[in-house]
């Protein structure tokens, strides 16, 4: 085994890790903060990849331009998303599941009504990097680096941060952070806004390197969802980390050796095998084991 | 005194776990049932085989009122069931063809097998007892996998005894029920008298089931799982044969629906297959049997009429329909109008009013 060939194999690994983190994060968020999940997520990446694509090709804007566009337009979407529909179900989970899945299912077909079957894809920026007989996509390798932007940046804003500080106490007990003169609607709103703009982000991110169909967002949730499963909605930004590094050595393992398929049965099998043991996933684990250390220290 | 068998069993017809009491809802529920039979001695071929496929799909529609009405359990997996028990039939009837009973043993394998594969599946998800919205997740994923998987075994390699799987063009051919010398193919009135005969016994079967003490054993899961723990029910063993039973309700409408076709593809598993049935259960009104039966008969025969006036709309309608039952009646159109009805009935009576019994999903408490 070559140095070159473990290369090959890292990079294999952190495409992994960019796709699981960028296609899960932002539902991540929405539910360790509201606890509720939004099954339109895939509809909306499917919406951002859409909003980047249109951009680019009628509007002829440079490609990260129409990349913020994306974010931005999928973001005040999921804002009005908010006050019309997700806000009425706050007490209710899977009444909030079947509603979002309501909303995906009109976005879908919406999209497929208006805009067709299938549209002209933005162009794949062709930049190569080539070391000891592999050649790496360069684009690739600028996902990972912005999927790990945006754990840190999301890491900075919850702890670093005012609005970030009033999300997490909204988390920790919502009626407490009420009484202490947090807006937690104001809360809510921001946070489902946020998860939005990053499906947007997500979706605006893998417009150049898919075809750009109305169910689009079918490739996506479906390794979102078992990365959320896996991760757990105690703590986001642990939870999506920790998730997708364990899932993509099982994803990227098992697809290089037995192709994509044999891949994803291995995720959910692997999800299956962890909410077994750990039903509140990795991050309720590590939140289980940091309170009871706390208690300890208490005695 | 000693209640006779049969006064114990209309008592739990007509238990409060469902809607619909007393002799005009049983005399219309007959009349009901004699007009569905004796419509196939006067409608046509075409229109007998329509209606026999909308009512097809109700074991599949009830399993799931019976596993989030009653049990609070949603699911996204009645598909992948469906699928799984369809596929299952087809390969077994397919390689015992001329077998004499051989398509009975097929049933039974492929409405087996699906059991089998939501048994393990329910094992992990209930034992571990996980939050309610990890196990929508994880059955959607199950049916995207598996329709992913189905849709790849194109090709002459994919194929167990003669039976070819046929990857996204389907599994063609496959044989009929046949039972001692009638054979239930689609345009015929045997398979319609089955399914109406099926559709009504599994109807009856599960009103029966959910007001035993069973069943209410599984709505106090349903209301207060840990409460229920610690009287002492088996909380996890109670799902997943819940779950089961439901993924064995949604075989048996996949074994149905291959009868009546000779045909399954992997599209029957997909996203837009795995939301049908939520679609029924929320529209029509989960806490209740006979909304779900009435809701996804009506519902598939608007998507059937909507298909044939450009099938573009339709799930977009469904989509809409879906959303905005959940905003405007959370606990369904059927459900919502049958209370009012029961309501007003009361205020005319100038009794006063019982407290309604709501569940707690009604009352939007998690």
């Amino acid at each position: 085994m070559s140095l070159a060939y473990l290369v090959s194999l890292l990079y294999q690994y952190a495409d992994n890790v960019a796709f699981l983190l960028l296609a899960a994060v932002g539902l991540m968020i929405i539910l360790g903060v509201i606890d509720v999940i939004n099954l339109a997520h895939g509809e909306l990446i499917m919406m951002g990849a859409y909003i980047t694509t249109l951009t680019y090709n009628h509007a002829h804007l440079p490609l990260p331009v129409c990349m913020i566009l994306s974010v931005i337009g999928v973001g005040l979407f999921g804002m009005f998303l908010e006050r019309t529909v997700i806000r009425r179900f706050y007490n209710d989970k899977l009444g909030a599941l079947v509603a979002t899945w309501g909303i995906g299912l009109i976005l879908s077909q919406g999209t497929l009504l208006l805009l067709g079957p299938s549209m002209q894809s933005v162009p794949h920026p062709e930049w190569t990097v080539s070391y000891g007989g592999y050649s790496f996509g360069g684009y690739r390798l600028l996902l990972f680096a912005i999927a790990i932007f945006v754990v840190i940046a999301a890491w900075w804003f919850f702890y670093n941060t005012r609005l970030g500080v009033q999300t997490r106490a909204t988390m920790q007990n919502a009626k407490m952070a009420q009484s202490l003169g947090v807006d937690t609607r104001r809360i809510y709103l921001l946070t489902f806004a946020g998860g939005s703009a990053l499906a947007g982000l997500t979706g605006a991110l893998y417009a150049p390197t898919t075809t750009i169909v109305p169910l689009m967002g079918t490739t996506f949730v479906d390794v979102a969802f078992i990365t959320v499963v896996v991760g757990g909605g105690a703590n986001p930004i642990l939870g999506a980390l920790t998730s997708s590094a364990l899932l993509s050595v099982i994803s990227a393992g098992l697809s290089s050796v037995l192709g994509t398929f044999i891949g994803r049965i291995g995720l959910l099998i692997a999800a299956l095998v962890v909410i077994r043991f750990l039903p509140q996933g990795f991050s309720g684990y590590l939140r289980d084991i940091k309170r009871r250390r706390m208690a300890r220290a208490s005695e | 005194m000693k209640e006779s068998k049969i006064s114990k069993i209309w008592r739990k017809l007509n238990g409060p776990q469902e809607l619909g009491h007393g002799p005009i809802f049983w005399s219309l529920f007959g009349c009901f049932a004699v007009v569905l039979l004796g419509y196939s001695l006067v409608g046509s071929v075409f229109s007998l085989s329509n209606l026999a496929i909308f009512f097809a799909y109700v074991p599949m529609g009830l399993g799931l009122g019976l596993l989030w009405g009653y049990g609070g359990v949603l699911s996204f997996g009645q598909a992948a069931f469906f699928g799984i028990a369809g596929y299952v039939y087809g390969i077994v009837a397919g390689n015992l063809m001329g077998t004499p009973g051989g398509t009975l043993l097929a049933a039974v394998c492929g409405i087996g097998g699906t059991m089998v594969v939501a048994a393990a599946f329910g094992y992990f998800v209930f034992y571990g007892q996980v939050s309610g919205w990890i196990i929508p997740l994880l059955t959607l994923v199950l049916s995207l996998i598996i329709e992913t998987f189905m849709g790849q075994t194109a090709g002459y390699q994919w194929r167990l005894g003669r039976v070819l799987f046929g990857g996204y063009n389907g599994m063609t051919n496959i044989p009929s029920l046949s039972l001692g010398g009638v054979e239930f193919t689609g345009a015929t009135v045997a398979f319609y008298v089955l399914v109406i005969a099926v559709t009504l016994a599994v109807y009856l079967g599960l009103r029966l089931l959910v007001n035993s003490r069973y069943g209410h054993a599984v709505a106090a899961v349903r209301e207060d799982a840990e409460r229920t723990r610690m009287l002492g029910y088996n909380v996890d063993f109670i799902q997943v044969q819940v779950f089961t039973l439901a993924a064995g309700l949604a075989g048996l409408s996949g074994v149905l629906y291959v009868s009546w076709g000779n045909y399954m593809n992997p599209s029957s598993m997909g996203m837009v297959a795995a939301t049908l049935p939520v679609i029924w259960t929320a529209v029509g009104g989960r806490n209740s049997l006979l909304a779900v039966l009435l809701s996804t008969v009506a519902l598939r025969w608007l998507a059937d009429a909507l298909a044939v006036r450009g099938g573009e709309y339709a799930f977009l309608i469904l989509g809409a329909l879906l959303l905005a039952t959940m905003l405007f009646f959370p606990a369904g159109i059927v459900v919502s109008v049958a209370r009012r009805w029961r309501d007003g009935k009361r205020r005319d009576s100038k009794i006063p009013p019982a407290p309604l019994q709501e569940t707690n999903q009604t009352r939007g408490v998690s």
